[in-house]
């Protein structure tokens, strides 16, 4: 028997990265506490080394590897480039949070590497188990790191609500999936598309299935009605952690529901379209509407995501390149966003106050302009008000649904981001027209300062020339799907 | 094009990056040099308009200093400016009054006086930007863009109760402009993929789209005009905002709405505009008629001032909607006159209100006593405001009331009753404010206008009367737009 190895080259960045989350793993044991920084270095060189890889792999090409199981494809690439930085900045942003806080340890470092990985996988996956594997192997670490902080009643609470719930999500994921290999005999997303695609398959028993990967990835991606645990978890965990929650997963969700619904079971567009019309209204209508009742800015962003992931999932309900691209163009601006507004709330965090109030950004001008403005950059971005980015993701996934005839639907999803705008707003009134409660210096690292910075002035220079970014969210998805 | 600069770009883009370096000097400490840049600015942005006048050829219709590049091509979203005899004297308007505003709050304004200033330069460019834009999309981010600075001039130096008028004022426009997005969005698929303006006035429409784009378009312009029912926001604003808001807002952003009117409405879709003119023009009358019996009964000055804004505006707005010449020149007059006139009447109760701190009628009587100088220049803006012959205010509302009688005698008839009732409204403010017995110990301390006050308003009054006496090169310039315009509107899409 002949054993041909599989080709390994689409895989690099994911096998260099294992071999570095069991170096940070290693190395930690042997640093002290007072030299942690190797670990947070290592961390960011794996960063790194995977971005070198990713980018030296860049091809417009699809290749395949491990039978089929796993793909490299120009939307993988852009989406974990995106993963490498959001996570980069995520160490970047919450290190001095976590320092004073006990929970600069190396399972910080490897607990996030190793979700990093999950990531990567669920991008790259063509086959289920593939996709079944990242996905687990991400909500695992979240877990756990949720519950890192294991005397803060909060988050312990925040991380049993959400590995209940995530277990159940996933039950139902594994339980459409089955539904679908019943059908098909398939688990290779394209075998099943062709198997679809040929016609004799009983059609009930793929809606069946479909239903429930539906429900699976509306938990993933925080969609109403399935959205209760988002609220909870966001409130719950450290702010660090929230910031890691809601920012990259998103990127990895996003690329779930492209690979299941549209590379699998695209041909079945007719049926999951209605559920995503559904799952789109309730998004938009719970998460602006229960936003304006939060007094927590966790809790009050983590509606406003459930909102986004509303107007993500309208860009797929189009089903078109037009449609499937503008939703990547807003999940990239949605992390861009939620990037920079956590790293705010990080920043006015010290020992022993976590700044997690709305009334904490009160008279925020006073006590800074600078960051002040950058904020008041974000909420508009969220907002969508050009010329932030925010708009312009706003307005391609509204051109896709018009163009794919849901008039009602836009004019449904504009009056609910004006109901949206009341909360945004509503923080840059505190920042501006309060006067402040506290005059705590805000005194963060150099590093902090500097990318705070880049990440608020990107959110007005990719809004002012949206071009680049919308462009290669055509491409990735031209090239790949 | 004079020296082949960009002109319409320099317009937009300088108060906005010297709005950004006033900002850059940060706290208070720094105040003086804030001051004296944006003064700088503002001037330099007068200067660099007025090119656009003297290089305007009078006798096209057609867009001049035209500047296009492409801005994003995934949706043919480009980059386009242009103006023609409607929006070049807004533009002018604009960047004259900005440097009024800004020495209007030298003094005034003592904290955070570097964003107070750089908000207001800021603000000067988006809405050039405005007038300017000939790309819809373009369009939409200067005019998203320009309630920003002033939800903050509102918020951050208004009244006691200014969070609530910055939040309304923020939302009612938002609302009007999201479904003007919508607007947008659709014409972009109907025309194959093009958000150029000039396209959409030439895109043939059923009637039924032009309807409901007609509808899109008047809640976005309507509520910033704004018409009855939709100007509840404005008298709100208005009195919380800082004199230097309440100027910007009543001479400029008011007349974004109407000339929303005449770039969008109009012209791209004329049939459902002649189709829906009777219910416009019976808007219109409300505003007139009904609002200027509101005016009447204010104790606030600002709100007084505010009410007699809305119904000066159904004057503009009914003069576009009688489609002749008359009424659509008058209207433009009476927008730029407004512009003045408002200016110098929210001007002329900030140099009162900075004095006593308080803007009810009841607590002043007998100004003139003490301050004689002020009270002429008051003078001179009340007669304006009620619509004295001889003054700007004459001219806008005499040609509308003639475009009127052509249509229907009682709209003329019924506009007319404006000239009764604004006289009775801002005479009577005049008298119980400026004369009689001083009845009050704020008043016996007042001092007269200060040289800095003296220039600002004697530049307005200038205004007033030059537009009142010799009207024409004003609308000499706007002659062949509107021609082209009532051409256009004449034309069914269908």
């Amino acid at each position: 028997m002949n054993f041909i190895p599989p080709d390994l080259a689409p895989a690099y960045p994911e096998i260099f990265l294992l071999v570095m989350v069991c170096i940070v793993m290693l190395a930690d044991l042997f640093v002290g506490e007072k030299r942690r920084y190797v670990s947070y270095i290592l961390s960011q060189a794996a960063l790194l080394g995977c971005a070198i890889l990713t980018f030296s792999t860049l091809s417009s090409d699809v290749s395949y590897t491990f039978s089929g199981m796993f793909v490299d494809d120009p939307m993988a690439d852009i989406l974990k480039l995106m993963v490498y930085i959001t996570v980069a900045s995520v160490l970047v942003y919450s290190r001095a949070y976590i320092s004073v806080r006990g929970m600069y340890t190396g399972e910080f470092f490897s607990l996030v590497l190793f979700a990093t990985l999950g990531m990567m996988v669920m991008i790259s996956a063509s086959h289920f188990l593939t996709l079944y594997l990242g996905l687990e192997l991400l909500s695992l670490s979240l877990y756990a790191m949720v519950a890192l902080r294991r005397e803060n009643v909060l988050a312990t609470e925040a991380a049993m609500k959400f590995f209940v719930l995530g277990a159940l999500a996933s039950g139902f994921l594994l339980y459409g999936m089955s539904m679908v290999y019943g059908a098909t005999g398939e688990l290779h997303l394209s075998q099943i598309a062709d198997a679809i695609r040929g016609g004799d398959i009983d059609h009930q028993i793929l809606v069946i299935g479909l239903v429930f990967i539906v429900a699976g990835i509306s938990f993933k991606l925080s969609a109403a009605p399935f959205h209760m645990w988002a609220p909870d978890v966001y409130h719950g965990a450290p702010t660090a952690i929230t910031l890691f929650i809601g920012s990259a997963p998103k990127l990895a969700a996003f690329a779930f529901v492209m690979r299941l619904l549209v590379e699998g079971m695209g041909e079945m567009v007719a049926d999951w379209q209605g559920m995503l019309v559904i799952l789109a209204v309730m998004s938009m209508a719970i998460g602006n509407i229960a936003a304006i009742a939060q007094t927590n800015i966790k809790r009050m962003l983590a509606y406003s995501t459930i909102s986004h992931m509303g107007f993500l999932i309208l860009g797929l309900v189009a089903a078109n390149w037009n449609g499937y691209s503008s939703a990547l163009f807003y999940v990239i601006a949605y992390v861009l966003m939620t990037l920079g507004t956590f790293a705010i709330i990080l920043m006015l965090s010290r020992e022993g106050f976590e700044s997690d109030h709305i009334n904490d950004f009160k008279g925020l001008n006073k006590r800074n302009s600078w960051y002040a403005f950058i904020t008041m950059l974000m909420m508009l971005s969220m907002a969508g008000i050009p010329p932030m980015i925010g708009f312009y993701a706003k307005l391609s996934v509204l051109q896709a649904v018009l163009s794919a005839g849901y008039i009602w639907l836009a004019i449904v999803a504009v009056l609910f981001s004006l109901i949206g705008a009341f909360y945004y707003l509503r923080i840059i009134k505190l920042m501006y027209f309060d006067e402040p409660e506290t005059d705590a210096p805000i005194l963060p690292n150099i590093d902090v300062k500097m990318l705070v910075s880049v990440n608020g002035i990107a959110i007005i220079i990719l809004g002012l020339f949206p071009q680049a970014l919308m462009g290669l969210s055509l491409y990735a998805i031209e090239s790949s799907m | 094009m004079l020296f082949g600069l960009p002109l319409l770009s320099l317009v937009i883009w300088i108060p906005i990056a010297i709005g950004l370096l006033v900002l850059a000097t940060g706290d208070d400490r720094k105040a003086p040099v804030a001051r004296i840049i944006a003064m700088v600015g503002s001037v330099l942005g007068f200067l660099v308009a007025i090119p656009l006048y003297t290089q305007f050829d009078p006798a096209l219709s057609s867009m001049q200093f035209v500047e296009k590049h492409s801005w994003f091509e995934r949706f043919n979203v480009y980059y386009h400016l242009g103006i023609d005899g409607i929006s070049m004297p807004l533009i002018l308007l604009n960047c004259f009054t900005t440097p009024l505003v800004i020495m209007a709050g030298w003094e005034v304004i003592k904290e955070r006086v570097a964003q107070y200033m750089g908000a207001f330069l800021i603000m000067s460019g988006i809405v050039n930007g405005v007038f300017a834009s000939l790309d819809a999309i373009l369009f939409y981010t200067f005019w998203e863009a320009s309630l920003l600075p002033m939800f903050l001039i509102i918020g951050v130096w208004g009244g006691a109760n200014r969070v609530y008028a910055a939040i309304k004022f923020f939302l009612y426009t938002l609302l009007g402009s999201l479904l003007m997005l919508i607007a947008f969005i659709y014409l972009y698929q109907v025309s194959d993929g093009s958000f150029s303006i000039l396209d959409y006035h030439k895109l043939p429409l059923p009637i039924e789209p032009q309807i409901l784009i007609f509808i899109a378009f008047l809640l976005a312009f309507a509520v910033k005009v704004p018409m009855w029912p939709v100007h509840t926001w404005l008298p709100d604003a208005h009195v919380e905002a800082p004199t230097g808001g309440s100027v910007i807002l009543a001479a400029i952003l008011l007349k974004m709405g109407g000339y929303g009117f005449l770039r969008f409405s109009l012209p791209i879709v004329p049939d459902a505009s002649q189709y829906l003119s009777g219910m416009m023009i019976a808007l219109s009358l409300i505003a007139i008629v009904y609002i200027g019996l509101v005016a009447l009964m204010q104790v606030d000055m600002k709100k007084l001032i505010a009410y007699s804004s809305i119904a000066h505006m159904g004057f503009v707005t009914l003069g576009f909607f009688l489609f002749n010449a008359y009424g659509l020149e008058g209207a433009m007059v009476q927008m730029l006159s407004h512009g003045f006139i408002s200016a110098a009447m929210f001007l002329c109760i900030g140099v009162l209100y900075d004095r006593v701190h308080s803007r009810q009628i009841a607590d002043y009587g007998g100004v003139a006593n003490k301050m004689p100088v002020f009270a002429a220049f008051f003078m001179l803006f009340a007669m304006a405001n009620a619509g004295l012959p001889g003054t700007s205010g004459f001219v806008g509302e005499f040609m509308v009331i003639m475009g009127a009688v052509k249509v229907n005698f009682w709209y003329a008839f019924l506009a007319a009753t404006t000239l009764i009732f604004g006289a009775a409204y801002t005479l009577w403010l005049y008298k119980r404010v400026i004369f009689g017995e001083v009845a009050n110990p704020a008043v016996e301390g007042l001092k007269d206008v200060s040289k800095r006050e003296f220039a600002i308003l004697a530049i307005l009054a200038i205004a007033v009367l030059w537009i009142g006496v010799y009207p024409f090169p004003l609308t000499e310039v706007m002659h062949a737009t509107v021609d082209e315009l009532l051409a256009h509107v004449a034309q069914s899409k269908l």
